[in-house]
């Protein structure tokens, strides 16, 4: 007993003052994304009580979760009511003054990294093992994946962030989650998290960091990995962790903010100690072994309403089960395969890498989506944008019918005009299927990128096993 | 924020489990850079239906809202999202405490900064609340204390601090920069710099 788990060790390291039981601990924030939707309040705190930001080079500024994800070439595009509507136009435009008058650095429209916020991060090499790292959105767990310990906050913690760069935080409890086993083919890391929110709940992880580990992890990439570790919130987690290894540094090494000549090698040196003591304990352990797991689609309004895809969905007799599945209009005892699609949407920060864009290639090359679906792919980043292009993805893309769009959030959260209509239904590759998440009425389908490839071609939601 | 000590009032009842901050406030109504009015946001999608005429049988529509300051909801309450719009427009529409058996980690967070007072109770207490709307009971943030209209007395769990401040109405930004020159020492004697 006495060891460590890495999430005690990247605490311990960001204690400015420690917790006692009359006040929570000062708790330092090494990078701090902000976007245009979740801080407005929190700059007119800083105006109103005449604060500086404390460390603009410790901030890392977008725009995402509004933007148009059509081409804004210039801001008076914004005020075409085909682009945008008026709130989200005068909400970028705030945003821009905002990094101006405080002198954060913004990666906005025309910018090579303009992006999802946690896709950005680790695209430019922001996002760094051992380091604290928060956003005011809800899938900072994602960070992560790289020995990063990441966490969503609110507008409020945004603004203590921007003037004082700490958190009063109380430390969280520890669980572990053991994957082992070899995916079948078909069946990717989307699969994997969404099976283990269907095992522990929607609140499975409430008051808990969840350290990922086991074999399987350990064969994951990066990508793969970001996809488990952003779906920690759905299971109610604060964070999500990966210990980093070899696979981290290596997708570290050479980008912007990464550290660079000795310092990479120094930097290394201090990563390699982020990893759990082997005498330290959790709170709680939960083992899950995927050599026999399915492609996984949710059936109900929240992601822990998940089945495999072959099998019928369960019948509980319970109010908010019922809600649910009248709300999708689907019915108990039967499997979602063969439900009809309307939209396919591939992209958020669960789902829009190189990894998930080239899984969805692969499976829509040389063919077509139906002709009932409409399928939309988002790329994460400005950056994956291009990589993508330089790949010929576009190409199959759009020649299978599939539109090509700008780098957002778009269809994850519906506020821009990315929108799904009432009753349409969405196989999605995002991360929440909440009642109208992807717009009013609209009916959420969670799913891997190769199942929501294999679908749009489908017409119906489809096994990607079948495709392959 | 507004100091809270002891309140009585009827409770209002969502008895929905994991009700999520976007059915809270769907996220077309987070375009707002302010935070006036937001309570008219409140469960939107719940509230009004497409054309915006009112659903009749939900709770929050019912006559005699305005004097439910209390909602009882389901398991797991605000799950999802870290949007603290979905706080704002509960404090907005005049709630002052939510009452479950469990609350999600980050709206429980968020409320707390907002006077919204997070009240954790026991899953008997809780079917009680759930079955009795418009129960009269009392929120004592000081004796950290829920009364039910039978006599029963539960005790709630709030963190010290965060009692603190609601009692006194205290923004937290204030006591962090009370802590500038810890921060800057930290800064400065840090092992390695972010
Ligand atoms: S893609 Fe969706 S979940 Fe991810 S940051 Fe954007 S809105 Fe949040």
């Amino acid at each position: 007993m006495g060891g460590k788990t890495l999430f005690d060790k990247v605490w311990d390291d960001h204690v400015v003052v420690p917790e006692n039981e009359q006040t929570p601990a000062v708790f330092y924030i090494d990078l701090h994304i902000v976007h245009e939707v979740t801080t407005p309040q929190a700059f007119d705190m800083l105006r109103e009580k005449k604060l500086p930001v404390r460390r603009p080079d410790l901030m890392l500024a977008t725009m995402d979760h509004s933007t148009p994800t059509v081409p804004v070439n210039d801001l008076s595009a914004l005020d075409d009511p085909a682009i945008s509507a008026p709130e989200p136009a005068k909400q970028i435009r705030q945003m821009i003054v905002n990094c101006e008058e405080f002198g954060i650095e913004l990666h906005g429209f025309g910018d090579h990294h303009r992006g999802i916020v946690h896709v950005i991060g680790p695209e430019i090499g922001a996002t760094q093992p051992g380091k604290t790292i928060v956003c005011g959105d809800s899938h900072s767990s994602t960070h992560g994946a790289f020995g990063a310990l990441g966490f969503g906050i609110g507008t409020t913690e945004v603004g203590h962030v921007l003037a004082t760069q700490c958190l009063l935080q109380r430390k969280a409890k520890s669980m572990a989650v053991n994957i082992t086993g070899k995916l079948q083919p078909g069946v990717s890391a989307k699969d994997i998290i969404l099976a283990l929110i269907g095992k522990i709940g929607v609140d499975g992880g409430t008051g808990h960091v969840i350290e990922y580990r086991g074999e399987t992890i350990r064969g994951l990439n990066m990508d793969e990995r970001m996809t488990i570790c952003n779906m920690s919130i759905e299971a109610g987690a604060r964070a999500g962790m990966i210990a980093p290894d070899e696979t981290t540094f290596a997708y570290m090494k050479g980008r912007d903010k990464a550290p660079q000549g000795e310092d990479w090698n120094i930097a290394v040196e201090r990563w390699k100690e982020l990893k759990t003591d082997a005498d330290a304990s959790f709170d709680k352990e939960v083992s899950l072994d995927i050599s026999d797991l399915e492609p996984q689609v949710t059936f109900g309004t929240n992601p822990a309403m998940v089945a495999s895809i072959s099998k019928a969905i369960p019948k509980i007799d319970d109010l908010s089960f019922n809600k649910a599945i009248n709300y999708m209009q689907v019915k108990a005892d039967q499997p979602m395969l063969g439900t009809k699609v309307d939209i396919v949407f591939v992209g958020s920060c669960t789902n829009s890498r190189m990894t998930d864009l080239h899984s969805v290639a692969k499976i829509l090359d040389g063919k077509k989506v139906a002709s009932n679906v409409r399928m939309m792919i988002v790329p994460g980043s400005e950056a994956l944008k291009s990589q993508a292009e330089t790949d010929g993805l576009d190409k199959i893309f759009t020649a299978a019918g599939a539109e090509w769009r700008e780098a957002g959030c778009s269809m994850c959260l519906g506020m821009n005009s990315d929108k799904l209509g009432k009753g349409q239904l969405c196989v999605s590759t995002s991360n929440r299927n909440f009642e109208g998440r992807q717009g009013p009425g609209g009916r959420t389908v969670l799913a891997s990128p190769e199942t929501a490839a294999a679908s749009a071609i489908a017409g119906v939601i489809a096994d990607p096993r079948d495709y392959i | 924020m507004e100091k809270l000590t002891k309140l009585t009032s009827k409770t209002t009842v969502l008895p929905i489990d994991d009700v999520d901050t976007d059915q809270i406030i769907p996220a077309r109504f987070l375009t707002t850079t302010t935070r006036e009015g937001i309570g008219k946001a409140l469960f939107a999608d719940w509230r009004f239906d497409a054309q915006g005429n009112t659903i009749k049988d939900f709770p929050l529509n019912a006559p005699g809202i305005a004097e439910c300051k209390f909602l009882v909801a389901g398991r797991n309450f605000g799950c999802g999202s870290s949007r603290e719009h979905a706080p704002w427009s509960l404090v907005d529409f005049g709630i002052r405490a939510v009452i479950s058996s469990e609350i999600a980690d980050i709206f429980r967070n968020n409320s707390l900064k907002n006077g919204l007072v997070p009240v954790i109770v026991d899953n008997d207490t809780h079917q009680w609340l759930l079955a009795n709307p418009g129960a009269e009971v009392t929120v004592d943030v000081e004796a950290r204390e829920l009364r039910l209209p039978t006599g029963k007395t539960v005790t709630f769990p709030i963190d010290n601090f965060a009692r603190h401040c609601i009692l006194e109405g205290i923004d937290q930004t204030g006591f962090l920069m009370q802590n500038v020159d810890n921060i800057g020492r930290f800064e400065n004697n840090r092992s390695w710099q972010p």
